[in-house]
């Protein structure tokens, strides 16, 4: 046997004279970190195992426990930084491509954190949100070029089916067998009652769930798990994942240990078995074949759903967005590449795919240069951290945001990236009843709604102050935009103004 | 009248109502000093129950009973259920026969470590009828109810 | 310091209109008096006005009314214009020297006809036509700027106050059906006399008291249809929105009307369950042309004189009838200078249209 050279990641601290032997945190942690020492009646810690998720801290009930970066020192080196070299110990040991799970963490630049807004001052009265009518409802989906009337002023236009959000934000995909059905109850029942969609993800739909039908938007991923045409035929919208931004040009990976009776009878997979989408979807190979796909899908639930294509944010994503516009969709999901993930190979994760701002940018201007914008929506997602966020999202022309990452956190996820292990401590990244149980719906749904009920106040506040009263009149706005701190290629790609001009 | 009802769905086992019901019934109501200076009883224990590989919890405690068998062992009556429907036990009267404890279906009845009397549950009647396992379950598996209540949830 | 075209200003001001019913042509002299009346409102750096009717002998040609910085860029023009167009007539706009209007450019008038071998070549009607020989000019022709393009109505305007502008341009001289009026009060110095209002694209004028937040959502939305945005002055928008509405998509007015100042869903619902639909349609469809903002604009075209407000009415606007005229202006005092016992005074209610029609030439 050789020696384990990964250093510990995580440093666990008790104060001793506060632990009251409780044992609270023995029993919580999933990962075994804590150990009840019965003859000398301490509790002690394994720090190897620790992932710092937080849950022994917020059980405690004398917070007698704080979590620590490990403070063991490598030699300074900011090349050769303490992690790149136990990766590369964790490679010579286990042979293995090293597995990560939610988004990009590398300091690559956050770019809603360089833009400003805008306020009305004198020539323009800012408009009160606590006393003025203030609009967040957005109409996703294809609009026709005009609207056509009859010498009788009748209207004749038929307009394709639209899905009505009362605010301009979605669940994004997050499949069963990722994250657990309780996280999926949660969010079907807030998305119900903030009338806005969830959605699927490639997991399938369970179905004690198709009573939240008109709330769901159907994922059809590159497996095709859980597809048939009942399922097509629940939801609201349809959504073909063509790809996502944590891992551009790879499938869905979830592990077996994730793959129970429940997952796998709503996934249509046999137990236990590792649950690979494949790379592309094996009947696209081109454009013209997503426009066959588009075009079936419509077919079979008789041109009553819109369907939404999902694709990562890559180098040349205002070209395919062009075409998925041509092929037929109703809306286009662009995900960043700080989009998060169950699992995806971390070399991908943190290298392929460029940020969601730019992507977001670049892909309105394309379409409305090529006369098209008004065709199709557009969802932007790849991590929306809060109100502001969304704001500039659509600003830069954005119909409506995704947030998954965002959800999650609300639900009590505290980023320790571990979910592809399935002991999720919060009940929400695993299969393991025990754990499930942790996640309680009815408290979680109620922690989602707040979370967005307070968010669209803030972009009622902030679409105020500059004047407007609806959302409609914010899209594509750019000039409510400044950027600071940004280069003049970023700012043209960007296409707003620095700040002070 | 309102009971603490356990819900075996969302208990997660982890003991909390147990820290938190002994800090309400001690002197100093600090949990620290309760655990290292004094000697308190909880009356609310964890049950764990494992089939086929999984494991259920739930909270058991007093049920407060219409017809407390408890009540009709207790042979010094100390045990009486009060006008508010919570059955009591008056300490100073116990003799620690550990009569009730037997005749308690349930389970919910212990031998105090403090001495020759015994614990249970009295719906925190000192803490304003606010139950102290109620208030810091974290994942709402205890709830303050009436039976309609309970009924509809 | 940049120029007027680079950079956009915004403005509050004044704003006149008037109109006769029966169509009865009246000289310019009570539309000067009524925005003179306003003086506090502008600033001097803007005004204008738009009449119609007021070229009956030429009422079936397009009257280009051009500005230019200098003659190399009017011979430019011209060249292209004479390849374009059958020029019947042709000649500067005669002004009177007022003291306050300084650095004028050349003001030329010419009344066209598009050539029909270009219009057939094309496939287009010849409204289309002469609006992209207009946008074309504007957009490509640097110094030269066509400022009116409508049959029997033309715009007059330049930096200044509106009635020595009104001065400047002689517009005693002229007798139409409708005419409008516009002071600015820019936070800006412009150095171009097309910064001020009104806005015109063919028989469309606009004059506008107010500023549009929702202008750049507009705009990318308006761009996308070949129209172009060369002042960065939010009234344009408006102007181009207008035309796309109602002259190429041919939505009835009160449609297009109720696109730019689409009803709050909460009313929509409220309505019956066709209108209800019709009007989340028309909300659906058109939500980028919804103007945000507060604004009061005057809208003049070859039916009559619309006006209209923002939905929250953060602007003023009174209107008045007198026998068969009707005003509107930005006070009521505007309209008691020049018609001393007005009758029916009243103020639309926010995004409510008030929209007058000849009912004859």
């Amino acid at each position: 046997m050789s020696l384990n050279l990964v250093s510990d990641r995580f440093e666990v601290l008790r104060d001793q004279n506060k632990c009251i032997q409780c044992q609270v945190c023995v029993k919580q942690c999933s990962n075994e970190v804590h150990i009840y020492d019965k003859e000398d009646n301490v509790v002690l810690s394994d720090d190897s195992k620790c992932v710092c998720c937080h849950r022994c801290v917020a059980m405690c009930p004398t917070k007698a426990i704080k979590i620590r970066k490990n403070t063991l020192e490598f030699k300074e080196n900011a090349n050769w930084t303490g992690t790149a070299i136990d990766e590369i110990y964790r490679q010579a040991q286990t042979g293995g491509m090293l597995l990560s799970s939610m988004g990009n963490p590398k300091p690559f630049p956050i770019y809603w954190d360089k833009i400003l807004l805008n306020a009305s001052q004198v020539t323009n009265p800012s408009i009160d949100p606590l006393r003025e009518p203030m609009e967040t409802k957005v109409m996703i989906g294809r609009k026709p070029d005009k609207i056509e009337y009859d010498k009788n002023g009748n209207m004749i236009t038929k307009i394709p089916p639209q899905i009505e959000l009362n605010m301009p934000i979605m669940f994004s995909a997050m499949s069963y067998g990722s994250i657990s059905k309780n996280a999926h109850e949660a969010l079907a029942r807030a998305a119900e009652k903030l009338g806005i969609l969830y959605n699927t993800g490639e997991g399938g739909l369970h179905k004690d769930f198709y009573k939240y039908g008109k709330n769901t938007t159907v994922q059809v991923a590159s497996g095709r798990f859980g597809v048939h045409l009942d399922y097509l035929n629940a939801g609201a919208a349809i959504e073909i994942k063509i790809g996502q931004g944590a891992k551009p040009g790879i499938g869905g990976h979830l592990p077996g240990i994730k793959v129970g009776p429940d997952v796998s009878a709503t996934r249509m997979i046999p137990e236990g078995s590792d649950a690979i989408s494949p790379a592309p979807h094996h009947d696209i190979y081109s454009i013209e074949d997503l426009r066959q796909l588009i075009l079936s899908l419509k077919e079979s639930t008789n041109y009553t759903k819109p369907v939404f294509v999902k694709i990562a944010a890559v180098h040349n994503v205002s070209a395919i967005a062009s075409g998925i516009a041509r092929a037929g969709a109703d809306a286009i999901v662009i995900d960043g590449f700080r989009g998060g993930t169950g699992a995806a190979p971390t070399r991908v994760r943190d290298n392929v795919g460029i940020p969601i701002e730019l992507a977001l940018a670049c892909v309105d201007q394309r379409l409305r240069d090529e006369g098209i914008r008004n065709h199709i929506s557009i969802i932007c997602a790849g991590s929306i951290r809060n109100s502001a966020d969304i704001v500039k999202a659509i600003a830069l022309g954005a119909d409506a945001v995704y947030i998954a990452s965002a959800a999650l956190i609300a639900m009590g996820c505290h980023m320790c990236q571990s979910c592809s292990t399935g002991k999720c401590n919060w009940g929400i990244a695993t299969q393991n009843p025990e754990l499930v149980k942790r996640l309680n719906p009815d408290i979680a749904y109620e922690r989602l709604i707040n979370l967005l009920t307070a968010w669209n106040n803030e972009i009622k506040e902030m679409l105020g102050g500059m004047g407007i009263n609806a959302i409609d009149s914010l899209r594509g706005n750019r000039l409510m935009l400044r950027g600071i701190g940004l280069n003049l290629k970023e700012l043209e790609i960007l296409g707003i103004k620095h700040a002070g001009e | 009248m309102k009971k603490v009802y356990a819900f075996e769905k969302n208990c997660l086992g982890c003991g909390l109502c147990e820290v938190h019901c002994r800090t309400a019934h001690s002197k100093s109501k600090n949990i620290i000093k309760t655990y290292k200076k004094e000697k308190v009883d909880s009356a609310i224990t964890i049950e764990e129950i494992e089939k086929n590989g999984v494991k259920t919890f739930f909270a058991l405690q007093c049920r407060h009973c219409v017809e407390p068998k408890c009540v009709q062992a207790c042979i010094s009556g100390a045990m009486y259920k009060d006008e508010n429907g919570i059955v009591r036990n008056i300490k100073e009267k116990c003799v620690g026969c550990l009569s009730c404890i037997m005749a308690c279906p349930f389970g919910a009845i212990k031998q105090s470590v403090n001495g020759n009397i015994i614990s249970k549950c009295d719906l925190c009647i000192e803490n304003g009828n606010d139950p102290a396992c109620v208030k810091n379950c974290p994942n709402n598996a205890l709830k303050l109810l009436d039976l309609e209540e309970k009924n509809n949830s | 310091m940049l120029k007027e075209g680079q950079v956009r200003i915004p403005a509050g001001c004044a704003i006149s209109g008037i109109i006769d019913k029966k169509g009865n042509r009246f000289n310019g002299t009570d539309i000067i008096k009524s925005i003179a009346l306003m003086h506090e409102r502008s600033n001097g750096l803007g005004g204008g006005f738009a009449g119609y009717g007021i070229y009956p002998q030429y009422k079936d040609f397009f009257a280009l009314h051009i500005f230019y910085d200098n003659n190399q860029i009017k011979a430019k023009t011209e060249e292209f214009l004479n390849e374009h167009f059958e020029i019947e007539s042709a000649g500067n706009i005669p002004t009177r020297k007022v003291p306050s209007i300084k650095d004028k450019p050349l003001i030329w008038r010419y009344f066209v006809l598009p050539r029909i071998y270009k219009v057939r070549n094309l496939n287009m009607d010849e409204d289309e036509f002469t609006a992209r020989c207009v946008i074309r000019i504007n957009k490509e022709f640097g110094g030269a700027y066509v400022f009116s393009s409508g049959k029997n109505m033309g715009a007059f305007k330049g930096v200044g106050y509106p009635e020595d502008i009104g001065d400047f341009y002689m517009l005693e001289n002229y007798e139409g059906y409708i005419w409008t009026a516009h002071g600015r009060f820019p936070t800006n110095t412009p150095g171009w006399w097309g910064g001020a209002h009104p806005f015109t694209m063919l028989d469309w004028s606009i004059v506008h008291n107010g500023e549009i937040s929702s202008y750049d959502a507009n705009r990318r939305f308006v761009e996308m249809y070949g129209y172009n945005c060369s002042l960065q002055t939010d009234t344009e928008v408006i102007t181009y929105l207008l035309d796309l509405l109602v002259r190429k998509h041919k939505l009835p007015m009160e449609k297009a009307l109720q696109v730019l100042v689409a009803p709050f869903w909460k009313n929509i619902e409220n309505e019956n369950s066709k209108k209800a639909k019709e009007l989340k349609a028309l909300r659906t469809v058109y939500s980028s042309a919804l103007i945000n903002g507060p604004f009061s604009i005057l809208i003049g075209y070859e039916d009559g004189l619309i006006a209209l407000n923002d939905r929250i009415k953060l602007r003023s606007m009174v209107s008045a009838t007198k026998g068969s005229k009707v005003y509107f202006a930005s006070e009521e005092s505007a309209i008691r200078a020049i018609c001393p016992e007005p009758e029916n005074i009243y103020h639309p209610k926010g995004g409510e249209p008030v929209i007058v029609k000849l009912e004859a030439k």
